[in-house]
């Protein structure tokens, strides 16, 4: 069983090995999930990514800003079962911009430098998650919570 | 790539392909050496059969429910043995089956024939560390040669070899296994040939008995041994033991037979024959370019290689390496029948005597300076059975596993722990106390007028208290500080509890074992019949004493805690010096765990300046099947358990059989200790309340009054957020 510093490494570990999460947003009662590219600043508290504006996830974000990602480094094998493991975020999206905006672009185009152009196009819109917590599963079904002292 | 592969084909193979006693062979075959007539089912066979039925997730699962170094030893036969039955539930794919099977009708038609391990990985290992894999001797038939195939490839996660896994490089996602299947040679004598002994590099070792390899090798028959000059080649000694038995084949499989009277006068092999015996180790030798420890047999007037492999140095465990004790655990069944009669006949009652002569002592008439005496001489005699409870009734509980894995080879059950059913019902002490309690409560609870009256006053009526007398005098060591006021309370609120339980709650030693028994035997006739009721009640009587064991030792500590307190007390009503000198602790977690560190010392939970850590699933392993919902009442001490309530779901380190008398009341048992066969597991079992074992640091990770989810089928504990209970569709 882990302790809160050995599943702060896993955390760590996933969100810097991993470069797609999937995002759940929700309009109208109806969850909906996408994949995205992400990075995380460096005291996991906060994650970056980046959307068009024309999108659904942009549109439902703007509902409501709730947001879940799940991230994982599971490799289509049957051992990913014992070996794979996988961390549930829960937080809050909103919408970067200014100095904060360029500042959270630089993060992200510091892990994703071939998504410039998509990244720095007039609508390309980038979202900071304040997170809340991570859920952290391992060795199949061990899960234990991380939440984020503010 | 080939399934299957004729010996002699096989000397330029890969030793990937064909494995380490395979690859030996087959070189000494091609050079001239006499072998016997063998074909090598491949690792690419073995890669086939898991990767059909699923195997490698299934096994990485297996071995990934926690880390592995926080599993017990028992945890890890526990795990081996699940393996196993997942091997031997998994049918071969049609086309590797049809394959195998004519291959092996080809080269043996009906003879007999041995079924070795010969696995690639071995051979990276230092040390020599034998029976870490399965061999079968005297296999009929090609069905029966593919079921023990199948059972071979299983023993590359044999409990042996997991403890090794480091050395032996195993993951389940690369490691294979290869199969020998050797013609049996109608061997008369047989022997081993340490071509330089591990003890001293100028000697050789020839070690033979009559008969089959087999009872050498697990040390059931021991051999007559001959230590010789490497140099000379010259007899320095010569060992003759008493002859009585040896292993030959049965209508399938061995047995061990007792040797006629005209071979047991003489050694199986002649002076000269010792001499072709070192004569061949030193070929091996010369060949290979290492000294050999070489398998051998005389069998149609030929000297046979059976098995050649580099002399290792023998495991020299420093002391925190306990995995040579653990493998001296696996007892064959003549020594576990042997073991049976002694812990039962002798050790158990002797226990039980030195016990009730401490128990009748007066502490409190004893003057100072007795009392430290006396002191000592129960550390002393605690000591003495600590020790005789780990090298002597510990190895007992092999006569379960020895049950179990031939349980499930014979029935092949969905449960790999279905056997564990045909053992209860067995009148072990600590259900006979628990059917005492079980009177008491059920006549509170006929009785409201007398349960007011004991809930008021804390007495009851005279026959109730003569009852009451009477648990205390029988079992009154049980209930931690029963002996005094505070205590025979504690028993009491724990009475009043126990009969507000609805009928129809646990009583204990239900369930279909009969049922079970019955099936399992009708599978067999005439002398296996015989055997399989023998193996049976043997593991009968070893679960049975498993638990006396634990509640005479038991006795045993509380005396010598009493004796503590005594003088604990004295001290204080003075102002001296407090908890006496020892200031022991009773150390039942030490004993029933011997690999857990003295004192029993839980590394504190690390915590992190960044995140509050909440655990939310936890998982450990299935000892008892059931789910149960409740509160959780973590308990560290005795006193403790007098504060549950029916329903509460009992969290503990280990359970120790001092405790086991509150396991009705629970709705289900969560422990640290892991292992199906512990204490705890037993009894929840006996009352069919869900249990699971093996969960890190249990006691410290869950705080009384948390809700919990216990899941006794997968192993695995829930802790539902603000006391809600787990949400449902039903």
């Amino acid at each position: 069983m882990e302790d809160a510093p050995a599943l702060e490494r896993i955390v760590r570990e996933l969100l810097a090995s991993q470069r797609l999460a999937v995002l759940s947003t929700e309009t109208g009662g109806a969850p909906y999930s996408n994949l995205i590219a992400f990075a995380a600043a460096p005291d996991l508290k906060t994650l970056v990514f980046t959307t068009s504006r024309p999108t659904r996830k942009f549109s439902n974000l703007c509902g409501n800003a709730r947001v879940s990602l799940l991230v994982d480094n599971r490799s289509n094998r049957e051992e990913d079962f014992a070996e794979a493991a996988a961390a549930t975020i829960l937080g809050t999206a909103r919408e970067a911009t200014g100095e904060e905006g360029e500042a959270s672009l630089a993060l992200f185009l510091e892990k994703h430098p071939y998504l410039s152009s998509f990244a720095r196009s007039p609508e390309c819109a980038v979202f900071r998650v304040e997170v809340e917590a991570y859920y952290v599963v391992s060795r199949f079904q061990s899960v234990s919570e991380l939440h984020v002292r503010r | 790539m080939k399934v299957l592969l004729p010996i002699h084909q096989a000397a330029g193979a890969e030793r990937a392909l064909v494995g380490g006693k395979t690859l030996a062979l087959a070189r000494l075959g091609a050079a001239g050496f006499q072998i016997p007539q063998a074909l090598c089912v491949t690792t690419e066979a073995y890669r086939r059969f898991v990767e059909s039925g699923g195997l490698r997730g299934a096994i990485a699962r297996e071995l990934g429910r926690k880390r592995f170094e926080d599993m017990r030893w028992e945890e890890i036969w526990d795990a081996a043995l699940r393996i196993r039955t997942l091997f031997d539930r998994t049918a071969w794919p049609v086309d590797l089956d049809a394959a195998l099977r004519e291959g092996i009708r080809s080269a043996f038609g009906d003879r007999p024939v041995a079924v070795r391990s010969s696995a690639p990985g071995e051979d990276g290992v230092k040390a020599s560390f034998a029976g870490l894999h399965e061999s079968f001797l005297n296999v009929l038939g090609p069905a029966a040669v593919l079921d023990h195939v199948r059972l071979v490839f299983a023993s590359l996660w044999s409990d042996r070899a997991l403890l090794y896994r480091k050395e032996l490089g195993l993951t389940p996602a690369e490691s294979e296994m290869a199969v020998l299947v050797q013609e049996m040679v109608p061997a008369e004598r047989s022997g081993v040939v340490f071509g330089e002994s591990p003890s001293d590099p100028a000697q050789a070792v020839v070690e033979s008995v009559w008969g089959l390899n087999e009872g050498l090798v697990d040390g059931t028959v021991e051999p007559d041994r001959w230590i010789l000059l490497r140099g000379t080649g010259s007899v320095v000694s010569h060992h003759a033991p008493v002859r009585e038995k040896r292993v030959i084949p049965g209508p399938a499989g061995t047995v061990l037979s007792n040797l006629p009277p005209d071979l047991s006068g003489r050694p199986p092999i002649s002076d000269d024959e010792v001499c072709a015996v070192f004569r061949l180790a030193l070929e091996a030798e010369a060949f290979f370019g290492s000294p050999q420890d070489v398998e051998w047999c005389f069998g149609k007037g030929l000297l046979h290689v059976l098995q050649s492999r580099p002399v290792t140095a023998r495991s020299t465990p420093d002391g925190s390496d306990n995995r040579s004790w653990y493998l001296s655990l696996k007892r064959s069944f003549a020594n576990l029948k042997t073991l049976r009669a002694r812990v039962e006949g002798e050790l158990l009652p002797a226990m039980g005597r030195e016990a009730e002569a401490l128990v009748s002592i007066d502490l409190p008439a004893l003057d100072d300076g007795k009392l430290e005496e006396e002191i000592r001489r129960r550390e002393a005699a605690v000591r003495k059975w600590e020790g005789i409870y780990k090298n002597e009734f510990i190895p007992l509980a092999h006569g379960v596993r020895l049950f179990g894995q031939f349980y499930n080879d014979k029935i092949a059950p969905e449960d790999p722990f279905e056997f564990t059913r045909l053992l209860s019902g067995t009148g072990m002490l600590s259900l006979e106390r628990n059917a005492l309690l079980n009177d008491l409560a059920q006549r509170l609870g006929a009785d409201p007028l007398l349960a007011e009256r004991v809930g008021r006053d804390g007495r009851g009526d005279a026959e109730f208290e003569s009852r009451v007398g009477r648990l205390f005098r029988d079992y009154g060591d049980f209930f931690g500080s029963a002996g005094s006021e505070a205590g025979r309370r504690g028993v009491l609120s724990l009475l009043l509890e126990m009969s507000r339980r609805p009928p129809g709650a646990p009583g204990g030693s239900a369930g279909d074992g009969a049922a079970l028994r019955d099936r399992f035997l009708s599978r067999f006739d005439g002398e296996a019949r015989t055997f399989a009721e023998e193996l049976l009640s043997l593991a009968r009587d070893c679960y049975r004493l498993r638990d006396d064991d634990n509640i005479v030792l038991g006795r045993l500590q509380v005396a010598l805690a009493r004796a503590v307190e005594e003088k604990g007390r004295r001290g204080s009503g003075r102002g001296g010096e407090g908890a006496g000198p020892t200031g022991r602790a009773v150390p039942i977690e030490m004993l029933n765990d011997p690999s857990s560190p003295p004192g029993g010392g839980v590394p504190p939970i690390m915590e992190s300046a960044s995140f509050l850590q909440k655990d939310r699933q936890l998982v450990g392993h299935p000892a008892g099947p059931g789910f149960a919902q409740g509160p959780a009442r973590v308990v560290r001490k005795s006193a403790d358990l007098f504060e549950m309530r029916t329903g509460e779901i009992l969290v503990c380190d280990a359970v120790d059989p001092n405790m086991t008398f509150a396991i009705p009341l629970a709705g289900a048992v969560v422990e640290r200790r892991g292992g199906m066969l512990i204490h705890g597991a037993i009894i929840a079992r006996e009352y069919g309340i869900p249990c699971v074992t093996g969960i890190p640091d249990a006691v410290h990770r869950i705080r009384t009054g948390d809700m919990l989810s216990v899941d006794g089928y997968l192993g695995i504990v829930t802790r539902q957020e603000s006391n809600r209970r787990a949400a449902s569709f039903r």
